[in-house]
């Protein structure tokens, strides 16, 4: 969330679209329910089925799965061609006024932007980027009327998607269509803000990268970007999903978002050079060029005494990767038998990544399967026959599993970080049971147990085992309170005031206030740069339990660490306009006092900075505002184009040419069982039920008495017309597999008419297994195709093609 | 359930002169909310585990009503209607939470013939007592919101109880602490009405030309009251009766035998010889004492 839960409250205007707040995050939906009690709020809900959120909206308006994008352009076009965005915002807090290169084209009938190389499905991204000035800095126009500045190529951009255009595309009808554009246009005058909501409903797709920087293209025409009540706000799923990305577990990042070492950057030096983040206008502050001092500090927190300036900090102990190694392509090399070892810890693969059928192959395998989870999962039980639910013969699977118990969240202490991106502390409330141990203990166990065999018996690199820093308390068992001390960082060395040098900052030993103290000569220590601040001498500021809200406006700064620097709106600079004065009264939040920066939060800004410096409010950017072209940051464009899911019912209507992400990575085998409309008529799409969480609630037992059984939903239309009885059984199926459930006919789904043709939806909640207390089930990703965004890699569990038929009867129970 | 509360009881079954409560209690109401309800559930499951209710685990049906009905093990649920509004034209998504109203006027104690086994507290929670149920099932009949279960297992009635034994120790029910939206709330009956009537100028601001607050005047108010976006039509929530009143039977027999005493028995002695006559005596067949036996076996 760029800003917090609490902040919704602010929201005049609340869009919930790509996301079902009321259903999958219905604790954090009181706040939506508070702005429209307390704030007269009206609730805007674009979603293919009419939901939980629907219920409580006061504007539906249908779309077909998948077509997000072309809908938010459309809204764009809206504001551009009728005026009503917020036009100083644009100007000064946007790159609207940059010139881009002469090179860079988009052709329309293509759907292609100049740099497209079709055999290795990638671009040369070298033509988008602004015009460089004799002066070194980016070329503006702040007339914005350079038929080359961002400005003019966007309003070009957009120009197709009409209210007509988008009724075509996403099936949604124009008056609605045009209501939600009238409502969400009433905020983009700086006296009102509305929030932007979403979820998997917008990253589950093969362009989903795309689909939300068009929402925050969106926001920042409004002027809803670092207001209260504004934001894109992604909704995260598991309570501590955000933490995992946060702490950089994810495959390409490393702890802080900091870059993975690559096999380009052998050296530290390399690495840093492609990292120099000059400033792109006088005066900008370019934040990202203390990059090095979180590097190094990484770096120390890793290896300890063994990292040296002379041996880079141990960078060379880091792998570095060739390509990227996220879900689908680890699941893609096991399934070539390329990877033959595999540990999941919290994860359920079988169940969670697309094509169970191309899974339950890749895991068969496998030599050897650990899960170290709570509970029993499908993953670990992939080679146990459960009939028509998991059909596998067991004898023929040569895969060693080992199943290690954790604790779950309640038998273990740590911190939690939650979507506002605030780290609460939990303390432990029970003791795990029989032989369960907290997954911090597995894996120092298994840590200290290969290092012994490293130093007994060597091995072809023992180094960077060995050089990890492991001096806990307890190496057994490193404490939660131990790591997140680790994760603020600390003084390595008595750390003088750069302004004065008779002035100590920090004491050797001691914890730094926050990540403006790190270094980049191996003098401090922090193993997450934006959890800097958490834990600082002043104790564990996680486990601040202080609801005060001295300006009512939802900030509690004193409740919990908010990353980064415990700042709850992120960009909150722009709360103000360039002269440094509130742009309303009303959403007043950050301003200039004369002398600082001054407000309820923490300014996102240089504190002392003045406003006649003209450093812009978006510091993490070069430019200093925010980027409405994009740059060679995206894999499929500077600018968001709608593509069509890489199963679609209708051919793309803007360039039939390329219908598809021409970005998308399609692996070998894959591309191959996508299926078309004349076999598989219907768009899929899968969703949460606020009754589940994930593949977990399955196993307790009040949840399977409030939704026992998976099912799919259908139309009175689609039902009548294929001969589905309410309640009944069917079967649907996709080129990949094939399913069986119970109907739930409903006039939830939409019948949609696209480009003049009937569109029909099948609706399918994911949550069901067979391992648990609910029915057996199959499992939605017996259907979904094995394809991700092209910037992510999340797959395309959103919208894809199957067909349904009705059966006399259901699956036989094994 | 049981109660603890035999100092406040304001009204007790099948007895003539209730004694009079040794103290008055504030008079409390549950207010459920319909157009700030998400329907997840989160009310039920809090409701089962403060009971400590666990039904069979089921199927389903069609619906997302799960359990499908209520029960001796579900005292709540909630009921969810699909409907197209012919003023706007827009599919509307009521979803109303179902469970016992507390009527200050209530059916199923005025029907049963038990004394003591359902009792009425001078906070108005209508609460049954399950040692002196006798499982005769009339108040199944005499409620008006066709409430109470009896169970197969025990052969007594079950209801929602308000958690009237929360309330006694200054506590919300446990449905409403679970609510994450303020759907449901409780207070003073007083302070309910006064919170709903705020809520439906809320609703009418956004178009809910019929808004309002159902305390059905039929059996007295209730102390769970529902704010509702079409009032006039209370019926489109699965059924809410639009005008709920105790059955005329109910009536005529409580007020014959309240009003006149030996025709009261005469009449009482009527009822039992047609009761005698239509359902035959109150016996206990060898197969349903091998069913009771079995199904409390296979309970466990």
């Amino acid at each position: 969330m760029t800003n917090s839960w609490t902040d919704i409250k602010n929201a005049d205007l609340v869009l919930i679209m790509g996301g079902n707040a009321a259903e999958a995050h219905p604790c954090g939906f009181k706040w939506v329910a508070e702005a429209k009690a307390h704030k007269g709020a009206k609730l805007l809900v674009v979603d293919p089925r009419f939901t939980r959120s629907a219920a409580v909206s006061d504007l539906y308006c249908p779309i077909r799965a998948g077509t997000d994008t072309a809908y938010l352009l459309g809204i764009i076009n809206y504001l551009l061609s009728t005026g009503k965005y917020h036009a100083d915002y644009v100007k000064h807090f946007t790159n609207a006024a940059y010139i881009v290169k002469d090179e860079f084209a988009f052709n329309a009938e293509e759907g292609l932007y100049s740099g497209y190389n079709a055999e290795k499905r990638s671009y040369d991204r070298a033509s988008w980027d602004y015009e460089m000035g004799e002066d070194g800095f980016a070329v503006r126009d702040m007339t914005l009327e350079h038929p080359r500045s961002v400005f003019q190529l966007l309003k070009q951009h957009v120009a197709r998607y009409t209210p007509e255009m988008v009724e075509r595309i996403c099936g949604s009808p124009k008056e609605k269509f045009l209501k939600v554009c009238e409502h969400v246009a009433s905020t983009g005058n700086g006296e009102k803000s509305m929030t932007i909501m979403y979820a998997l409903g917008w990253t589950q797709h093969s362009y989903g990268s795309q689909t939300i920087r068009t929402a925050a293209m969106l926001q920042l025409m409004l002027g809803n970007m670092g207001v209260p009540g504004g934001g894109v706000n992604a909704l995260r799923g598991h309570s501590n999903v955000q933490g995992l990305t946060d702490i950089g577990l994810l495959s390409q990042s490393t702890p802080g978002y900091l870059g993975m070492p690559r096999d380009a950057e052998p050296t530290l030096s390399a690495h840093l050079g492609n990292r120099n983040f000059r400033p792109l206008q006088a005066n900008q502050i370019s934040y990202w060029q203390n990059y090095g001092k979180f590097y190094v500090s990484l770096l120390k927190a890793m290896y300890g005494k063994a990292a040296t300036a002379e041996n880079e900090f141990g960078y060379a102990w880091l792998p570095k990767v060739d390509l990227s190694y996220d879900a689908l392509h680890q699941f893609d090399l096991m399934h070539q038998g390329k990877i033959n070892g595999y540990v999941c810890q919290g994860f359920n693969p079988l169940l969670s990544v697309p094509n169970k059928g191309k899974m339950r192959a890749a895991l068969s395998k496998l030599k050897f399967l650990v899960s170290i989870d709570p509970l029993e999962t499908e993953t670990a039980r992939f080679w146990e026959n459960h009939g028509e639910f998991n059909d596998i013969d067991s004898a023929k699977v040569q895969t060693e599993v080992f199943m290690l118990p954790a604790t779950c969240f309640a038998e273990d202490e740590g911190s939690f970080t939650n979507s506002s991106r605030t780290l609460n502390w939990r303390w432990k409330a029970a003791d795990g049971p029989g032989e369960a141990r907290t997954d911090t203990v597995i894996i120092a166990d298994l840590f200290l147990r290969i290092r012994d065999l490293y130093a007994k018996e060597g091995g072809a690199a023992p180094e960077p085992i060995m050089s990890v820093d492991w001096t806990y308390i307890k190496p057994s068992d490193p404490s939660p309170d131990e790591l997140l001390r680790e994760m603020n960082g600390k003084a390595l060395v008595d750390l003088k005031d750069p302004a004065d040098p008779t002035k100590i900052l920090r004491r050797a030993g001691e914890q730094v206030d926050g990540f403006a103290q790190l270094r980049d000569d191996g003098s401090t220590m922090c193993a997450c740069w934006i959890y800097s601040g958490a834990y600082t001498e002043a104790g564990n500021l996680t486990a601040r339990r202080d609801a005060s809200d001295p300006s009512g406006l939802g900030v509690h700064p004193k409740w919990g660490f908010t990353w980064p620097a415990n700042r709850r709106i992120l960009y909150n600079r722009a709360s103000a306009d360039p002269s440094g004065k509130p742009w309303s009264v009303k959403k007043q939040y950050i301003h200039w006092n004369g002398s600082r920066w001054v407000g309820p939060d923490v300014p996102d800004f240089v504190p002392t900075s003045a406003p006649e410096k003209s450093a812009g409010p978006f510091i993490m950017n070069p430019e200093g505002v925010s980027r409405l072209f994009a740059r060679k940051l995206m894999a499929e464009g500077p600018f968001p184009e709608h593509y069509e899911p890489f199963e679609s019912p209708v051919t793309n209507v803007l360039h039939p040419k390329t219908p598809t992400n021409p970005a998308a990575r399609v692996f070998k085998g894959d591309m191959e069982v996508f299926g078309g409309v004349k076999d598989f008529p219907y768009v899929a799409t899968t969703y949460r039920l606020v009754e589940h969480f994930h593949y977990w609630t399955k196993h307790a037992k009040l949840n399977a008495i409030i939704q026992p059984e998976f099912f799919v939903e259908i139309s009175p239309e689609l039902a009548k017309e294929k001969g589905v009885k309410n309640g009944g059984w069917v079967r649907v199926f996709s080129n990949r597999g094939s399913v069986k459930a119970k109907a739930v006919v409903t006039k939830r789904i939409p019948v949609l008419t696209v480009d003049g043709k009937k569109v029909h939806t099948v609706g399918m909640p994911i949550h069901f297994g067979f391992v648990g207390e609910t029915k057996k089930s199959f499992g939605v990703n017996t259907l979904t195709p094995f394809v991700g965004d092209a910037n992510t890699q999340t797959p395309e569990y959103k919208a894809f093609l199957v067909d349904i038929e009705p059966l006399s009867s259901g699956p036989a129970i094994s | 359930m049981a109660t603890l509360q035999s100092l406040d009881l304001k009204r007790r079954s099948a007895t003539a002169g209730t004694p009079p409560a040794a103290r008055q209690t504030l008079e409390v109401s549950k207010l459920i909310d319909i157009s700030k309800c998400i329907g997840c559930k989160a009310c039920q499951v809090a409701c089962m585990e403060w009971n400590d209710l666990r039904a069979e685990v089921g199927e389903v049906h069609g619906y997302y009503d799960n359990p499908g009905d209520l029960s001796p093990s579900t005292w709540t649920m909630m009921r969810y209607t699909e409907r197209d509004n012919p003023d706007t034209g827009d599919l509307e998504w009521l979803i109303r939470k179902d469970g016992c109203m507390h009527c200050s006027d209530p059916g199923c104690l005025k029907a049963c013939p038990s004394p003591g086994a359902i009792v009425q507290y001078s906070n108005g929670i209508v609460d049954f007592v399950s040692e002196n149920c006798i499982g005769c099932g009339y108040c199944v009949k005499g409620c008006p919101f066709n409430i109470p279960r009896i169970s197969q297992t025990d052969n007594k009635a079950y209801k929602c109880t308000l958690c009237s034994d929360r309330v006694a120790v200054g506590q919300a029910p446990a449905c409403v602490k679970a609510c994450p939206t303020q759907a449901l709330v409780f207070g003073s009956k007083e302070d309910m009405i006064v919170h709903a009537q705020g809520r439906v100028a809320d609703l009418k601001s956004r178009g809910y030309k019929n808004a309002g607050l159902y305390d059905p005047p039929g059996v007295g108010g209730t102390h769970v009251m529902y704010v509702l976006h079409h009032a006039d039509q209370p019926q489109l929530y699965a059924g809410l009766p639009n005008q709920p009143r105790i059955s005329p039977l109910v009536e005529l027999w409580k007020g014959a035998a309240k009003n006149v005493g030996l025709i009261g028995i005469g009449f009482a002695a009527f009822f039992g010889f047609m009761h005698y006559v239509v359902n035959g005596p109150n016996r206990v067949s060898k197969e349903d004492e091998e069913a009771a036996v079995k199904l409390k076996e296979g309970g466990k």
